[in-house]
Parts: C-alpha cells; sequence; structure tokens
C-alpha cells in the first residue's frame, strides 16, 4: 500500500487538540485521505497520548489501539489527539490539565465531554469523523451539546486495546461525526473482533444504514423526561419521537424503576476502577519521572500529587474508599447490585419494544465555569449512564435547538443491536434534511 | 494435640514452566538474558495494555490441581490485588481472590510419626508474578534499585495449605513431595532461581501465629522454621507474648526480622479484573490426564523392581532421579534393580551432594558399567566407590570422564582374586609390622583384626575383599601357632 501525506493545518479556535499531526500520512482503503481525529486517551504510536493529563505529559505509546491500527488499514489520515477531560473524568472537557475546549456552536459554553475535542473538531468543521470514547456518556453529551452524531457501541462491539482505561466495566471507544452516515462508516472500520481485548464480541458491523423503521416499536421511559429535565429540551425530544411516528413507528410509555440507583452504581464502579488503573502513574516508566533519591513512596507521592488534577484526585480517593476492607460490600458490591437491576429492567423492556428513545442530556450544553460543584456535574450524566451499565448501544443524533444551542436524541437498542440504533438516528437525520 | 505442639502451614507459590507469560506472548526463558529485554506493552504495564489469558497456564494449573486432588471450581474468576511497589508494573497483581482455581485437596508426606501422612490443602490459585528490584550502590555511594520487569507476568500457582505439619522437617517434606509431583506433571522446574517461594505460617499451640515471607530455597524453609520455633519456644519460656506479625526470612544470616509494621496494614482492595471474563473451564478438566505421579511410580518400584520401601521413596522422589535408576537397569533390570538402587540412592546421592552436584553430571550408561562390574564381582564395593569419586571429581574438573573399566584399569582396582601372592605378602607384612595388634587379637580383643585387616586393605588399595580378608588374616594368624 503506498502512502500519501497530506496538509492538515486547522484554525483550532475551540482548542479540540491537544496535538496536531500536519503532515498525516494516509493509505488506501473505505477511509482513504479521511481525517478523523483521536481522543486524546487512545494509544497513538509514535504520537503523544497524555490523557489530558499533566502525568502522562511526554508519553509517547510505542504501540497503537487495536481501533488506531483499524484506521490505518482503513486509509485513514489520523489528524491529532483531541481534548478531553483528564482520563475521561468529566462531562464539560474543562477539567482537562491544557485547558477546556470551546463549544463551537457558542464560544461561551462547554462542549461536553469528556469526548469535547473530537466533539468540537467535528462541528467546528475540522476533521469530519473523530474517535470518542464512552463511559457514561462521553460520547454522546458531547455530540448533543455540538450538534453532531455519536455512537457509544455495545459492549464488547469495539476493541479497547490501547484505550488508556478509566473504567473498564464501562466504557467503549465509538465513533462521532456529522451524519449518521460519518459515524455507520466510522464503525464499519473499527469494530469487531479482536483477541487482544477479552471482553470483545466476534460481531463485526457491516451495516449500511437504512430509513425504514415502519413498524418500529419504540419505549418511551417516564424518568427521560421526569425531574431534572430541561422542559425546553424535553419539548424538542418528544417533537423529534412524533416524527418518528410520522415515519411508522410506534411508541409505548415505560419505566425504569432502577435508575434511582443508576448514578449511584455507576460512580461506584466507575470510581473502583479508576482507583486501580490510575495507580500505574507512578513516574517509574513513563511520564515524568520519580526524584529516584527519595524512597520510593514519597517519590510516588509527589509525582502523583503534581500530576493528577483535583476532579481524578477526588475520584481515585472516592474509589479507594469504596473498594477499602470493611467498606467493599456496602458499596462496590451493592453498585453491582443495582446494575443487574438495571440490565435487568432493560431486558424487561425490550422484551417489548425495539429501542428506548429520549433525550441524551437533560439540559442544553453548560456555560463555561456553570458546573463549579462536582455533584451537579455528576447529576447531569443520568440520562446516559444506563446505557454504560447495561452494555447496550446509544446513539445521540441532532434533533433541533432549545435556546439556540443544539439537542440530541439519544436512542439505545439491545445488546449488539448497533445496527438498530443507527437505522432509527439515520431515518429521523434524512427525515428532518 | 499436647500443648507446645507446633503447627506449621504453608503458601506455596510455584513458577508453572510455560513458554509465554500469563497475559501477553513474552518468553518467559529470560533468565539468562540481560534486563527488561523480555517485556511488551502488556506486561509493562503501559497504559491502554490488556491481559489476554494463556491457557496453557490455566491447563498446568488444572494438571496440579487434578494431581493433589483438589476440587476444581467450573467457574471461578481474576481479581486485582491493589498496591504500590516499584516492583509491580500496573500497580495491581492480577491473582485469583474468592474464586479461587480450586479448592481442598491433599498432599501425602511422609510424617514424623512414621507412615504417610495427610496434609489437607485449602486451595489452589493463579497469579502473576510482579517484576524484581535489583538493588544496587552502598551505603557510601548511594543505594538506589533498578527494576526488571523481565519476571513480571510469569504466571505462578500458590498452593495453600492447612496447618497441618507438626515439624520444620514435615514442612520440607512437604515440599519435597510437591516439587516431585510439580515435576512428574512436567509444569515446573526446580532448577530455576527463584522459581519457587514460600511464606510459612507458624505458631505454638496456643499462641498467636506468626508469619514468615521470603524463604526462597527448599533449604531456607527448615531453617527459617526452625530459627523461629526456637524463638517463639524462647519468648514464650521468659513469660512474653507471641504477637501476630509478619517477618521476613534472611536467607544469608538464617534469622527472621519482623517486617515494619506499615507493611502489615496493607488493604489490597481486591475487586474482579474487568478485564478478564470468569473463567469456565467446564468439560476441560475432564479431559485432562495425569501421567503417572510419586506415589504411583513408588509403588511400581517396590513392585518391578523389588526396591525397599526407603529405596523406592528416595528415587521416586525427584522424578530425574526416578528416570535415571530406570535408564541405569534398562539393560538388565532383573540383574541390577538391587545393586543400582542401593549405589544410586545411598553412595550416589552421597557423593553428589558434598560435590554440590546435580544428577546431570552422571552418565547413566557409565552408571550401569559401574554397577556390572560390582555385580560381576570384579571391582569391590570400596573401589565401586573410587570409581565414582573419580568419574565425578573428573566431571567437577570439566574433562571428559573416563569409562568405569578404564579407570579400573588404570588404577588397577580389579579385585584381587583368592590366595594370590600379593594379598598374602600383605598379610604376613601387616602381622610382623604389628606385633601389638597380633597379642591383643590373642588376648581375645576383636578389634584388633579389625585394624589388621585395615593394615591390609592400605597395602593392597582396597583391592581384597574385606570379608574373604578377615577370613584369611584369622587363618593366618592360626598358622602361626601361639
Amino acid at each position: 500500500m503506498t502512502e500519501t501525506s497530506i496538509v492538515f493545518e486547522p484554525e483550532d479556535r475551540y482548542h479540540a487538540f491537544l496535538t496536531v499531526c500536519d503532515r498525516p500520512v494516509h493509505a488506501g482503503g473505505k477511509l482513504a485521505g479521511v481525517t478523523v481525529a483521536v481522543k486524546d486517551n487512545i494509544s497513538t504510536r509514535g504520537i503523544e497520548t497524555t490523557c489530558a493529563s499533566k502525568i502522562l505529559r511526554g508519553y509517547v505509546p510505542p504501540y497503537d489501539a487495536h481501533v488506531v491500527e483499524l484506521l490505518r488499514h482503513a486509509g485513514a489520515a489520523i489528524a491529532g489527539k483531541t481534548n478531553m477531560d483528564e482520563f475521561g473524568m468529566g462531562t464539560t472537557t474543562e477539567n482537562s490539565a491544557f485547558g477546556p475546549t470551546l463549544n463551537p456552536r457558542d464560544t461561551g459554553r462547554v462542549p461536553g465531554g469528556s469526548s469535547g475535542g473530537s466533539a468540537a473538531a467535528i462541528a467546528g468543521g475540522m476533521v469530519r469523523m473523530a474517535l470518542g470514547t464512552d463511559t457514561g456518556g462521553s460520547i454522546r453529551c458531547p455530540a448533543a451539546f455540538c450538534g453532531i452524531v455519536g455512537l457509544k457501541p455495545s459492549y464488547g462491539r469495539v476493541s479497547r486495546y490501547g484505550l488508556i482505561a478509566y473504567a473498564n466495566s464501562l466504557e467503549q471507544i465509538g465513533p462521532m461525526g456529522k451524519t449518521v452516515t460519518d459515524v455507520s462508516t466510522l464503525m464499519q472500520v473499527i469494530a469487531g473482533y479482536d483477541r487482544h481485548d477479552s471482553t470483545s464480541h466476534n460481531k463485526p458491523y457491516t451495516h449500511t444504514p437504512c430509513v425504514d423503521i415502519k413498524g418500529l416499536k419504540i419505549g418511551i421511559p417516564d424518568e427521560y423526561f421526569g425531574e431534572g429535565v430541561d422542559p425546553s429540551v424535553a419539548a424538542v425530544v418528544r417533537k423529534a419521537i412524533g416524527r418518528l411516528e410520522e415515519l411508522g413507528a410506534t411508541t409505548v410509555p415505560c419505566s425504569i424503576p432502577s435508575m434511582a440507583y443508576a448514578l449511584a452504581a455507576y460512580y461506584v464502579t466507575c470510581t473502583c476502577e479508576a482507583s486501580s488503573n490510575l495507580a500505574r502513574f507512578d513516574g517509574v516508566r513513563y511520564g515524568p519521572a520519580a526524584d529516584i533519591k527519595k524512597p520510593w513512596h514519597e517519590a510516588f507521592q509527589e509525582v502523583r500529587r503534581a500530576g493528577f488534577g483535583t476532579e481524578v484526585r477526588r475520584r481515585i480517593m472516592l474509589g479507594t474508599f469504596a473498594l477499602s476492607s470493611g467498606y467493599y460490600g456496602k458499596y462496590y458490591a451493592k453498585a453491582q447490585v443495582a446494575r443487574e437491576n438495571v440490565r435487568k429492567d432493560f431486558r424487561r423492556i425490550f422484551a417489548d419494544v425495539d429501542v428506548i428513545a429520549g433525550p441524551t442530556m437533560p439540559t442544553i450544553a453548560f456555560r463555561l465555569g456553570e458546573k463549579s460543584d462536582p455533584l451537579s456535574m455528576y447529576l447531569a450524566d443520568i440520562l446516559t449512564v444506563p446505557a454504560n451499565l447495561a452494555g447496550i448501544p446509544a446513539i445521540s443524533v441532532p434533533c433541533g435547538t432549545a435556546a439556540g444551542m443544539p439537542v440530541g436524541l439519544q436512542i439505545m437498542g439491545r445488546h449488539l443491536e448497533d445496527e438498530r440504533v443507527v437505522d432509527v438516528a439515520y431515518a429521523y437525520e434524512q427525515a428532518v434534511v | 494435640m499436647a500443648e507446645g505442639e507446633v503447627i506449621v502451614g504453608l503458601e506455596v507459590h510455584c513458577q508453572l514452566d510455560t513458554k509465554s507469560k500469563l497475559f501477553c506472548g513474552c518468553s518467559t526463558d529470560y533468565r539468562s538474558d540481560g534486563p527488561n529485554t523480555h517485556v511488551c506493552p502488556i506486561c509493562l504495564g503501559l497504559p491502554g495494555a490488556m491481559p489476554v489469558l494463556n491457557k496453557r497456564a490455566i491447563e498446568y494449573a488444572m494438571r496440579v490441581a487434578k494431581a493433589l486432588n483438589c476440587a476444581v471450581l467450573h467457574e471461578s474468576e481474576f481479581s486485582r490485588k491493589n498496591y504500590f511497589y516499584p516492583d509491580l508494573d500496573k500497580a495491581y497483581q492480577i491473582t485469583q481472590y474468592d474464586k479461587p482455581l480450586a479448592e481442598g485437596g491433599y498432599l501425602e508426606i511422609e510424617g514424623d510419626e512414621g507412615g504417610e501422612k495427610r496434609v489437607r490443602l485449602t486451595r489452589i490459585h493463579v497469579e502473576e508474578d510482579p517484576g524484581r528490584l535489583v538493588h544496587m550502590g552502598n551505603a557510601e555511594r548511594g543505594r538506589y534499585s533498578l527494576v526488571d520487569y523481565n519476571r513480571a507476568g510469569i504466571p505462578l500457582i500458590e498452593i495453600v495449605s492447612e496447618p497441618d505439619m507438626r515439624s520444620p522437617r514435615e514442612a520440607r517434606k512437604f515440599l519435597n513431595k510437591l516439587r516431585a509431583t510439580l515435576e512428574y506433571l512436567s509444569v515446573f522446574d526446580s532448577d530455576k532461581e527463584g522459581s519457587l517461594r514460600v511464606d510459612a505460617n507458624i505458631s505454638i499451640k496456643g499462641s498467636e501465629r506468626v508469619e514468615v515471607k521470603n524463604i526462597t530455597s527448599y533449604k531456607g524453609v527448615e531453617k527459617a522454621l526452625t530459627f523461629e520455633i526456637t524463638r517463639q519456644k524462647n519468648m514464650l519460656r521468659r513469660g512474653q507474648r507471641v504477637e501476630r506479625e509478619t517477618r521476613h526470612f534472611l536467607e544469608a544470616r538464617g534469622i527472621t526480622q519482623s517486617a515494619r509494621s506499615k507493611e502489615q496494614e496493607h488493604d489490597y482492595r481486591y475487586f474482579p479484573e474487568p478485564d478478564l471474563r470468569p473463567l469456565r473451564v467446564g468439560s476441560w478438566v475432564d479431559g485432562i490426564v495425569l501421567p503417572e505421579l510419586p506415589d504411583a511410580r513408588r509403588e511400581r518400584f517396590m513392585a518391578q523392581y523389588g526396591c525397599s520401601l526407603n529405596h523406592a521413596r528416595t528415587l521416586t522422589g525427584e522424578l530425574k532421579l526416578a528416570n535415571f535408576f530406570e535408564k541405569v537397569v534398562a539393560p538388565d533390570p532383573k540383574g541390577l534393580s538391587a545393586l543400582a538402587a542401593t549405589w544410586i540412592a545411598d553412595t550416589l546421592i552421597g557423593e553428589l551432594n558434598y560435590r554440590d552436584m546435580g544428577l546431570d553430571a552422571v552418565d547413566p550408561g557409565s552408571f550401569t558399567m559401574l554397577v556390572r562390574l560390582l555385580k560381576a564381582g570384579t571391582i569391590t564395593d570400596k573401589s565401586g566407590v573410587e570409581v565414582l569419586r573419580v568419574i565425578l571429581d573428573q566431571r567437577l574438573r570439566h574433562e571428559t570422564p573416563e569409562k568405569p573399566a578404564e579407570i579400573v584399569a588404570r588404577l588397577n582396582l580389579a579385585r584381587t582374586g583368592g590366595d594370590t601372592g600379593a594379598i598374602t605378602a600383605a598379610i604376613e607384612e601387616a602381622i610382623n609390622e604389628n606385633p601389638k595388634a597380633l597379642e591383643d587379637y590373642r588376648a581375645g580383643k576383636a578389634g584388633a583384626l579389625n585394624f589388621l585387616v585395615g593394615q591390609v586393605m592400605k597395602k593392597t588399595r582396597g583391592r581384597a575383599d574385606p570379608a574373604e580378608l578377615n577370613r584369611q588374616l584369622a587363618e593366618a594368624i592360626r598358622k602361626r601357632g601361639a
């Protein structure tokens, strides 16, 4: 395969990129010459990969994540590494150690997070497609806030090998793009079995989106239109669902009672896993080096104190506490029970309906600095975390605006039925063009 | 259990002798290579790398579990054991916690009270080895440590026993038996440095137990336990209390030393490894066929070769030794077994241990020749030992050892047959040179004859047969008359 280089010199007004590859090479293939941005928590051989954290500054992975290998193989040009909340911990991309990304639709607002850089790079017209990662909504939230399309695939559908883990049991790498077609094309490239990821399924994605949704049964959960959801956002989404009915779908109300515990289950699980995943950043093998003249435990403390941001430290401490002896049963084990209840609720609902629809986010994009207390930021994840807890596919597609800002319609489907949520999003998108 | 009785339980970590590491494809054959040469993103714990379970390691572990009569769990699980240490690449060790690969089981050892004794097992689980710290520098030039991750990710099994051993000797027997079993299963190479590590829990009945960590040799176990028992008994004798604590064994000094209290306060925050699916062995475990194990081989040696229980136990106690014995007697099992068993179990092992040599130094074919010479009466036992020593010493000097027959010829060790001149002359000489001994013998001191036998042996350089010589000497003295 011959490689060609292109020139990529974007005017990055929104600080979407942490690293720009200005002469990316590409080959022939499905994505020949397409510039694709990659979130900075996905390992790229020879390109600095920091997770937007000071603790990984200067770290250049010696290997490609499986999805990056697939991208290169498909001829894509890796345009650069996009900004994010440090290690994916946030809903605004303000928690980047290298400064926030701005929302191209309104630079006074956040792009959402944690894949805010990827969303802004697309919404700002710098790239056609990008990879994001979604642990509790990190693809869908910025997609909704920036007015683009983002898919969180079914757990196991896309290899996580090379994704710098934040919460392994919840997260997936997924495609983001301006259109459903772009997202579907990128999904074709990145999905499939990878022997390096023991949780991956042998289920390639070869689907081409289809607009026919006649006879489709859509569940509308009360909880997605209840307390905490901005009425103007809810109204936009209801109208979009009405559009789906016009296209031949039927809707039925449903309920996910386990959502009362979903957020707690999510934050316990992800902080526990994070406290363990992030323990390896000790300055011994990569990143800023530990002071070897000091006893190792002092040196480790120093590196970690200087390297991690406030939100990361908070989550590490929460997770460490929740896993400690005497508390494990009270937190981690309980969270897994709650998680199983979420799965059960979805199984019950999906026995009757094909997909579930609702808003992606309860509000439009926040103003910069608006979510200053962590708890109110955590609450914003309430509509996205259920899909992560259950491992099911969920897509966010733009469905209008509220107060001039984009609103996302979220479609969730059965495990491994990513094709179906793509079709519903595509049908909607094509109907409103 | 009597008051003051010693109670010992062991946790034994063994490296499984697989070709590749537990969670990646790196080679396990790292010992002769430079540091950090057998590493990859996975065993270095690079961000984003994920573990993939080595099925061979699980198969090996299941072989062990089956051989040790354990119940293999239908579904087991890997967990993360979280702690910070510079040799631990991910800051957690992937191990098994509340759902181990196998539970229960036992190992039969030769107990202190004679006969077979069952040591019950608690569990067997699979885990990865951490890297290794290499300490550099000294007090003057500043100490620092380098990390070598070649060992990181080597598959280990941890075998946990119940507190069923009652002495350091029983602990050593347990380890020896365990090692033999693992070797018979072809899952373990005890010759590899650091392939076995032991933590021992030890208490005097009625007192707290102490965990002694960091025992890295078979001999070390007996030494550490003996030290620890003496220490604990002395404390109790002085009216002190034995604290429940963790101690490290300092091999070079042969003592145990209290670990800093901080190290005992570890909270490992175990939770299931999210990057690995639960391990379901299903019918896999049923398909595992075990080879002949030490106990079965011991019984066979007794039945097939007529070995005594002790000889059979010794010979089958090490895979190499058992194989060696069978190779030596193969040309003529009926004719050679009895002599070969004694000569290997009693003589050869002693001579090898004395020289700190392994069995590899001896060629079984050459040993067969030696046994044949002994069997034919061509050489005496004493000469046989001499031949063996020559061979081993030549090995030690890295020379090509001579054949037994060549040594016999070169050193003129062939037994002097019957009433030949040389022996008669030596007897006459010995009597003449030692009139006192002659007198003593006549006075009824039997020891005097032994002295004279020794003198004759010296003069004939051991070629004379001792029993025959006894008879001839007595005869010669009798002939001299009063």
